[in-house]
């Protein structure tokens, strides 16, 4: 149990302490001034591609979110269609499967909004780092001009520790982006295997057969229907004269050709219809 | 004196307003020691808001450490134990 001094007081404790650990590391403080600011620059580097990848996870993230939407949009669309078919079960199938996608979306965008936030924080986090940093370089020329190592060593100290603790400051934000980014992939990721896989319907009662699979074979069938009714329209009225042409009797050559002739290129037509 | 909040970067903070946020402080402190959900986050919201009525941002070339250091606005109680008891939030 540690004495009472303050949440704030105790993760300052825990800042310094890390920027002693690395100061440790350094001896003669005016000889490692340039290596520090090499580090700096180094780990300023890092801070700038970790603000990059958590810009180009946002951006995925938001194409995700905008497929998502559509899928919903698409939901929407076939309890329309659905309910047009005179098929109100599949429209409630639908319509739930929707309501139970956009509350998950719905969750979604507002953390995406939250993320937004964030990668405009850390913008600045790392512009203010580079701020520090640039200061950094003028103050060590000032320290190795103007004071022994013994006076330099408290200056470097502060400015080493100031610099310390911003670098921990926004690799700490970088991490928790990171890791936002990824669980909201990961949600997203969900909402989608969960839309393709139709394993919402498993929560309702309704048809097991996928909604679009029901509505394209309702559509088909419909579509082989129509055919069959146009075909059967077509051969009864080129019927009686191909029974005349063909009849045995034989009576007109001529009366018997043009019938046949004529009724060939109208099953050419209803077969190029089929794939409507 | 300066206070960094953590994701937001450094405040300068007048030496008056030290007490009222050292009270703050302990209120926060208790629901973390406590492991008390309900208080942490208004307590932890309260400390920001003083914070911010009382500061004004420090400059970012400013290479003085922060005297005090409070957790980010969105921190959860478990991440402020976890900076407390091991540091392990800190990357490096």
């Amino acid at each position: 149990m540690v004495a009472p001094m303050g949440v704030m007081k105790r993760v300052t404790m825990v800042f310094r302490a890390k920027a002693n650990k690395a100061l440790d590391r350094l001896e003669d403080p005016r000889e490692t001034l340039d290596y520090s600011y090499q580090t700096q620059l180094e780990l300023l580097q890092k801070v700038r591609r970790g603000v990059a990848d958590v810009a180009t996870s946002r951006k995925r993230l938001e194409l995700q979110v905008n497929q998502l939407n559509q899928q919903a949009t698409k939901l929407d669309r076939q309890a329309r269609d659905s309910l047009a078919a005179g098929r109100e079960d599949l429209a409630r199938e639908a319509l739930t499967r929707k309501a139970q996608v956009q509350t998950q979306l719905d969750g979604l965008q507002t953390q995406y909004v939250s993320l937004q936030g964030e990668e405009e924080k850390l913008t600045q986090a790392s512009q203010r780092l580079q701020a520090k940093v640039d200061a950094f370089r003028t103050r060590k020329e000032t320290i190795k001009a103007t004071y022994t190592a013994a006076e330099a060593q408290t200056r470097i100290n502060e400015a080493f520790t100031g610099i310390s603790e911003e670098m921990s400051d926004v690799g700490m934000a970088i991490q928790r982006a990171e890791d936002k980014t990824a669980q909201m992939q990961a949600r997203a990721s969900a909402i989608g295997e969960l839309m393709d896989s139709g394993a919402l319907e498993d929560m309702v009662s309704g048809p097991r057969d996928d909604i679009q699979d029901e509505l394209d074979r309702m559509r088909a069938g419909g579509g082989v229907d129509r055919e069959l009714e146009q075909m059967k329209r077509e051969i009864a009225q080129s019927a009686p004269r191909q029974i005349e042409g063909t009849s045995p009797n034989g009576a007109s050559a001529e009366a018997s050709a043009e019938p046949v002739i004529e009724a060939e290129p109208e099953i050419e037509q209803a077969d190029a219809r089929e794939p409507e | 004196m300066i206070v960094r909040i953590l994701g937001e970067g450094q405040l300068e903070i007048p030496d008056s307003a030290v007490d009222e946020l050292n009270e703050l402080d302990r209120a926060l402190e208790q629901a973390v020691e406590g492991n008390n959900e309900a208080a942490f986050g208004p307590a932890l919201a309260a400390l920001l808001a003083k914070l911010r009525e009382v500061g004004s941002p420090a400059r970012a070339d400013d290479l003085r450490p922060s005297e005090l250091i409070i957790p980010q606005p969105d921190a959860t109680i478990a991440e402020v134990r976890k900076m407390l008891t091991d540091g392990g939030l800190i990357p490096g």
